[in-house]
């Protein structure tokens, strides 16, 4: 493998407190301050002049099929994906068939991400068996196997004495705990957010109430227990401000907000396209404003995608009838720039930081700087190129994604993982 | 003016002048119904498939009715028929009743936004008879079509819509048309089932019975939906009878010309007293019988058809 001397390069590297015009070196997989003359010569030269170049991005939270879902993804398929969208490391989550709960299924997860994936592909493991909410999972053995995390995805573990025994068993080993903050007593059969909308277009509504519910039983047993719990896609207003409160306690919870959750409100539910459908659902223009709030004040971690595909078939339906969630890893660079930096005159090294160095604390990974001897995971990116998405030809397997056919501001160019290039000029290149 | 529509999806897109036209060509239907032929050949040659997903008596037989006034041929399907109750999906269903050269569909889905999705499937005109909780447009159309007949113009009528308004598609089909033609709508029930947030359609929400009753000129009930409430939005039927049936005294509180609707089917006893569903005030039939000029209207239009060129020969 070649060294690299990537060129004239808007350099960002948010750990570094660094945002200059300038070079980044590569040596055998790794960062470097910089390379000797003879070496220079040799490297492969990437001429980055116009483009950032910033750690890798991070994306804490997909979903990748596999094993069982095959038909929508794949770990090769999200791999890939993700690639072209500049992460290099995503962690994904364990709803697969059959779910992520015991150390074989981990073993295979981590099998097909290494003959497969063209990026680092993390597993989380299942706080209860079969996410069921009944029983705990075999913690410690999935912890032995290397999951950075646990949770029960979309199955919000209901039993408030089964998650506190989940916390204190998980503080033991200090596994984050990841929570899809949903009470699910409040939403039976609701598809969308609960409010005006809703009410017009006869849908069931998804009371915010569900979430805060949750957010504040996870801030109190975080407390009473001291586990770290990451609160998933956070969507509300009302939970932005018990976490806000919460962390100025010191209480150890970290949330995320999702690029769709940050770009759209409940309105675009009028024409009930269901690749406006997720759970937790899009929820008002109160509410997306709360989050981009808590995005600039800290309240909330980093930006992760809950890229979730699904076929055609399964998504082209009554909107009632539809499943849940829509891609993300290949769009979320150029939403977020739009509605952060171009909408909300965020600084163009916070947003990389909220999907780099922060998203990776939030799981204490490895991973989101460009510091000497950090491994070579580079995301290169014009922050001005328009481009027109198409998720038909994207390389996720599915193409549910709400941003089909838009012209998009802010493109990847290059994702290198570990020195090697794994996506350049709109291509994946293969090993 | 000349009708554009091909789909009628929701009252909530169309324009008070479109309400209009299709309550001039349904008087004129209306006429044709009186006649000892009542059959008019406007569809003449036309098929016309009801595709009902969801049980419905009334609003079926009204569709069918009209259909058959036009001299159209109608298919009828139901859950239990079609292929849906063997996992096809409605995309599929719908693109095969096409594909059989139908000429128009009629949907009844429990799923709300369905009609919106054929319409962008299918290239024949797609009718609502019903979506979920979201709208059913020829019953809007058909209340207000009998509230003009008895009250004229409906401009600052007074009307109370009263009951189980959150699970109603008539209600906010109702909602909409009134609206636009500029009455002044109230709706009342539990706090439970009327949430406050129907206030941004331009109608007031009240759970104050005599207030809201007190002079109105119509009040609309709608009828306690047994099968959509698996949770429990109000203690008990008795209860709500006890609070909000309408009964004699309360009847009493209304406009002397006030007129009684429901679009049924009636739960006798329990949203409204019987001798009050039968009594003089009562137009619950009239809408029934209303329902089929309306929906020879819309199927008409829909079709191609244009409000001037309504002249039935004998």
């Amino acid at each position: 493998m070649p060294n690299l001397w990537i060129k004239h390069a808007r350099v960002i590297d948010p750990a570094a407190k660094r945002d200059a015009i300038g070079d980044v070196f590569v040596a055998d997989g790794k960062i470097v301050a910089a390379l000797s003359a003879v070496a220079k010569k040799r490297a492969k030269k990437i001429d980055a002049r116009g483009l950032v170049a910033c750690p890798g991005l991070v994306d804490i939270h997909v979903h990748f099929r596999e094993p069982g879902q095959t038909h929508k993804e794949t770990i090769g398929t999200g791999s890939r994906a993700a690639a072209a969208g500049g992460f290099t490391t995503v962690v994904c989550m364990p709803n697969t068939a059959p779910v992520a709960d015991n150390a074989g299924t981990i073993q295979f997860i981590k099998d097909a991400a290494q003959r497969d994936a063209v990026i680092k592909v993390l597993p989380t493991g299942c706080i209860t068996v079969g996410q069921k909410g009944q029983t705990l999972a075999p913690i410690g053995s999935l912890r032995r196997m290397g999951v950075v995390a646990i949770t029960d995805d979309g199955d919000c573990v209901q039993s408030n004495e089964l998650m506190r025994r989940a916390c204190e068993y998980a503080k033991m080993f200090d596994l984050p705990l990841m929570d899809h903050c949903q009470d699910a007593s409040l939403t039976q059969g609701a598809v969308m957010n609960e409010g005006a909308v809703s009410t017009r277009l006869g849908l069931r509504g998804w009371p915010h109430a569900a979430e805060d519910i949750i957010v504040a039983r996870n801030v109190i047993l975080s407390e009473y227990t001291g586990a770290h719990i990451h609160l998933q896609h956070i969507s509300s207003k009302f939970s932005v401000g018990i976490i806000r409160r919460a962390k100025t306690r010191g209480v150890r919870i970290t949330a995320e907000a999702t690029p769709h959750h940050l770009a759209f409100t409940d309105e675009a539910l009028a024409g009930y396209d269901p690749n406006f459908k997720m759970n937790p659902p899009l929820r008002t223009e109160a509410d997306r404003r709360a989050l981009i709030a808590g995005l600039r004040d800290g309240t909330l971690d980093c930006i992760s995608t809950d890229h979730a595909p699904h076929t055609d078939y399964e998504k082209d339906k009554e909107f009632d009838y539809a499943p849940n969630g829509i891609l993300g890893l290949e769009t979320a660079l150029a939403v977020s720039l739009d509605v952060l930096v171009r909408q909300n005159k965020f600084k163009l090294p916070f947003v990389v930081d909220l999907m780099t160095r922060r998203a990776a604390a939030v799981m204490r990974l490895p991973a989101g700087t460009l510091t000497a001897g950090a491994a070579a995971d580079l995301c290169l990116f014009d922050p001005a190129e328009k481009w027109r998405y198409d998720a038909k030809t994207g390389f996720s397997k599915s193409s549910n994604s709400p941003w089909h056919g838009q012209t998009l501001t802010g493109r990847v160019k290059t994702t290198i993982v570990d020195g090697r290039v794994v996506f350049n000029a709109g291509k994946i290149v293969e090993r | 003016m000349s009708w554009h529509r091909r789909h009628l999806l929701t009252l909530e897109e169309l324009s008070l002048v479109e309400i209009d036209q299709i309550h001039a060509t349904a008087a004129a239907f209306k006429r044709t119904l009186s006649r000892s032929v009542k059959k008019v050949p406007a569809l003449r040659g036309k098929t016309i498939v009801n595709l009902f997903l969801e049980p419905s008596t009334r609003t079926r037989m009204a569709f069918d009715m009209a259909a058959k006034r036009l001299s159209a041929d109608v298919i009828s399907l139901d859950a239990a028929s079609s292929s849906t109750s063997k996992g096809e999906t409605l995309r599929d269903t719908a693109e095969n009743i096409q594909a059989l050269q139908a000429d128009m569909i009629v949907i009844r889905h429990a799923a709300a936004g369905s009609p919106l999705y054929l319409s962008r499937i299918l290239d024949i005109p797609v009718i609502n008879a019903g979506d979920g909780a979201h709208e059913h447009p020829t019953q809007g159309l058909l209340d207000t079509f009998t509230m003009k007949e008895h009250l004229g113009s409906l401009r600052g009528r007074k009307v109370v819509i009263l009951g189980d308004i959150l699970f109603s598609r008539v209600a906010r089909s109702n909602i909409h048309a009134l609206v636009k033609m500029g009455a002044a709508v109230t709706l009342v029930g539990p706090s439970t089932l009327v949430p406050h947030w129907f206030t941004e359609l331009g109608v007031q929400v009240s759970h104050d019975l005599r207030g809201a009753l007190a002079d109105a000129e119509v009040v609309m009930l709608l009828r306690i939906q047994h099968e959509r409430q698996a949770t429990g939005h109000f203690p008990s039927l008795g209860e709500y009878t006890s609070m909000f049936g309408l009964n004699k005294t309360r009847a009493s509180w209304l406009d002397p010309r006030a007129i009684i609707m429901h679009p049924g089917p009636i739960n006798r006893g329990v949203e409204i007293d019987s001798d009050l569903a039968d009594g003089e005030r009562s137009v619950i039939l009239e809408q029934v019988t209303n329902g089929i000029a309306v929906r020879m209207a819309v199927l008409y239009l829909c079709a191609g058809g244009q409000p001037e060129n309504v002249m039935p020969t004998e």
